[in-house]
């Protein structure tokens, strides 16, 4: 029996229990198609590769499992490229399948030929180009088996189409991984562990950094173990955001450049800090020199080339998050009650609490009391993916995340157009959950042909435009550190936004009154079978505080003080 | 402290994992002394030599960054290592008729040899470490180097495997 390279791969594929891909057809890829027209799995057309990208992004993020886009070669191909990127950057388990012209065209500058293995060197944990057929199933395993084992990423496997057209014979497909240089970390260094349980015990002043590490290891009740039973607080990176119950009275909210108050003076003042699952990004730590400046710190993370990358810590132990976690978990002596730490806490929280002004000169809505409300109709069990910029701040500060996978926003790379197909492959994912994407008016015209995928799957997916007329965090920043020169930030000329969400299919709202933000997301929760836009006219220069302005150390915040 | 860091990497022998390598430096920033490539006993498996120069933190890092590269399989900091290192040069120097004994002299006392003679210069083939090859190129360079090709560095740690 013989079978078509392309129905090898999507045999494997089913393997691999792939559910759904998202895709756009192209040359390069007509064998695939072909195959897949007559395929159980779930193909979702998207209106432009890069939402493919973003989608397969979402879905992973909102899931835990491996995201999956398919592109056709050349342009189809670094359509991808962003989307990789910024799954890079964040760890989320994928991989992109592009089409490639035939292997004897190669290297002559054929029609639609891109070299996308060398354009995505930097971006991929690893890449591939299939040049024969007897090792197709070899690499769709590795490249899986890469995607989601360690510190996830995406993985490129570029797919030649005479290989994919080409009948094979399946007993030739070896299916045992190879990756000789590839070991998945099973053990911590127990000597490390003893350590950091001494240091815990010793603390008086102790506080947890939790990262995307402590989600993409399904590590967050463990830390809420630690946590408890120490009473220590935990602070989070925008990528750990929801690893740990924002309502909770150890909950110190976000950290960092837009980090509330009293988690930066925590972090600051604290004599232990306890990093999880974390890189000591530039937007967190501030100036890195006078970063936590009193403490010892224990760094807990899967990737060794992460420990003193960009600070020197004291206590390393590389392994795999959870798992280290549990080793010091069961051995620390709980102790409860609170101390004088607790009590510095609680005034800095009474102090500077995260506050925004009832109402602004211009008599716009406050775009945080939009968060806010969405929070409170949704009672905080919706999945809320993000664009990039103030809309992403505000959606991180003004939501109360209690659960990981519910806040879904690219954080390294800050990929604006993120958002809306984030959105779509988390709702594809996550069925049952309403998802909410809050946008900015800049942000969501970059990606915003999807709302024609979400109007053809049905998918009710909300966008929650917070429309200042402005790219808001440029201009915030033209604000306070340019003299206010507002350098082509203005966005006055867009387009009708409910208009254009009609003229998709979709449900638009337009709401200028904050009387009007409750019901119109509750009328958008009602819908079912269909996207909604809602263009919320919010304040035009209300600003992202409190904030470290770049370069400062984190306890030298503006705003958020009054 | 600063100082050059020879390291020994075992690669799988695939096709891009130069281009992996030195993609990784480039794209942090980290700079290549020298690099050297080629297979070894076993045709699968090739060796790269790499010639680092930074402190302790940062061969650290340029180490751990190699490891996550997929088809890195192993990584010695041989510098502390009792090794033999190895270079080879092809050195093209003036040489008429009155310099050649002279140079003939030189050649001698570095067990190199003369791999080409021209009616106006001549081609020396070199080996030895590192100190060696500068020392022979700073004593023909009097003579006037016409052209000057270095291997790198190629490393093997002494004893046992």
């Amino acid at each position: 029996m013989t079978m078509k390279g392309a129905e090898v791969l999507l045999h494997c594929l089913q393997e691999e229990e792939v559910e759904v891909i998202f895709g756009y057809p192209g040359g390069a890829v007509l064998p695939i198609y072909d195959a897949l027209y007559a395929s159980d799995i779930k193909h979702v057309l998207v209106r432009h590769e890069q939402g493919a990208a973003h989608a397969a992004d979402g879905y992973a993020r909102a899931t835990g499992k491996v995201g999956v886009c398919l592109a056709t070669s050349g342009p189809g191909a670094t359509n991808l490229v962003t989307g990789i990127a910024t799954a890079y950057m964040d760890s989320i388990p994928m991989v992109a399948f592009t089409g490639q012209v035939p292997t004897p065209l190669i290297g002559r500058d054929a029609f639609q030929e891109a070299d996308i293995t060398g354009i995505t060197l930097p971006i991929t944990k690893h890449n591939y180009l299939v040049q024969h057929s007897r090792d197709l199933a070899r690499v769709v395993k590795e490249a899986f088996h890469l995607a989601r084992t360690n510190r996830p990423g995406p993985v490129v496997v570029d797919l030649p189409r005479d290989i994919m057209a080409r009948e094979v014979d399946p007993s030739e497909q070896q299916a045992e991984i190879g990756l000789k240089g590839y070991r998945v970390v099973r053990n911590c260094n127990m000597g490390q562990v003893l350590l950091a349980v001494n240091a815990i015990e010793k603390a008086e002043r102790p506080v947890i950094y939790a990262g995307g590490g402590v989600i993409g290891s399904d590590a967050s009740e463990t830390l809420q173990e630690l946590a408890l039973k120490r009473d220590i607080p935990v602070t989070t990176t925008l990528m750990g955001v929801g690893c740990f119950p924002e309502t909770h009275h150890l909950s110190l909210g976000m950290l960092g450049m837009h980090g509330t108050r009293y988690a930066n003076y925590a972090v600051s003042e604290s004599d232990l800090l306890i990093a999880v699952g974390v890189r000591f990004d530039d937007r967190v730590t501030g100036k890195i020199s006078s970063f936590a400046p009193h403490a010892r710190v224990i760094h807990i993370d899967i990737d060794a080339a992460e420990i003193g990358k960009n600070y020197g810590v004291d206590i390393p132990i590389v392994g795999n998050v959870k798992q280290v976690l549990e080793e010091i978990v069961i051995r620390l002596q709980p102790r409860e009650g609170r101390c004088e730490w607790h009590h510095t806490i609680d005034r800095w929280k009474e102090q500077f609490p995260l506050v925004y002004p009832e109402s602004y000169e211009d008599g716009r809505i406050p775009p945080q009391f939009v968060v806010e409300q969405i929070y409170q109709v949704t009672e905080g069990e919706a999945i809320i993916t993000t664009e990039v910029g103030q809309n992403q701040m505000w959606a991180a500060q003004f939501y109360k995340y209690t659960r990981p996978r519910r806040f879904i926003t690219s954080g390294g790379l800050g990929t604006m157009g993120f958002g809306l197909p984030a959105a779509i492959g988390a709702r594809i994912g996550c069925p049952h959950l309403p998802v909410i994407n809050i946008a900015g008016d800049g942000s969501i015209q970059m990606n915003i042909q999807e709302l024609c995928t979400a109007v053809e799957q049905r998918l009710p997916v909300i966008t929650c435009i917070l429309n200042n007329h402005y790219l808001g965090m440029v201009r915030q920043w033209q604000q306070l550190f340019f003299n206010g020169r507002y350098s082509y930030t203005d966005m006055s000329q867009q387009p009708d936004f409910v208009k254009l969400a009609e003229a998709f299919g979709a449900v638009g709202i337009r709401v200028k009154k904050a009387e009007d933000v409750v019901p119109a997301i509750e009328e958008a929760l009602t819908v079912t079978d269909r996207p909604v836009v809602i263009d919320f006219w919010v304040t035009r220069e209300a600003n992202v505080f409190p904030m470290v302005p770049p370069g400062e150390s984190l306890y030298n915040m503006l705003g958020g003080d009054e | 402290m600063i100082m050059k860091h020879t390291l020994s990497v075992i690669v799988e022998n695939h096709p891009g994992v130069l281009a992996r390598v030195a993609g990784l430096f480039r794209r942090r920033g980290y700079n290549i002394d020298s690099l050297t490539v080629g297979r070894t006993e076993n045709p699968a498996i090739s060796r790269m030599t790499i010639v680092v120069e930074g402190d302790d933190v940062l061969i650290e890092q340029v180490t751990k960054q190699l490891h996550k590269l997929v088809e890195i399989m192993k990584i010695q900091d041989i510098t502390d290592e009792p090794s033999v290192d190895r270079e080879l040069v092809l050195v093209k120097v003036k040489a008429d008729a009155q310099v050649r004994g002279e140079i003939m002299q030189i050649v001698e006392i570095f067990r190199a040899r003369i791999v080409d003679i021209g009616p106006n210069s001549l081609i020396i083939e070199a080996t030895g470490d590192e100190n060696k090859i500068n020392a022979i190129e700073d004593s023909l360079r009097p003579f006037g180097l016409l052209e000057l090709v270095r291997t790198g560095k190629v490393a093997m740690v002494r004893g046992g495997r």
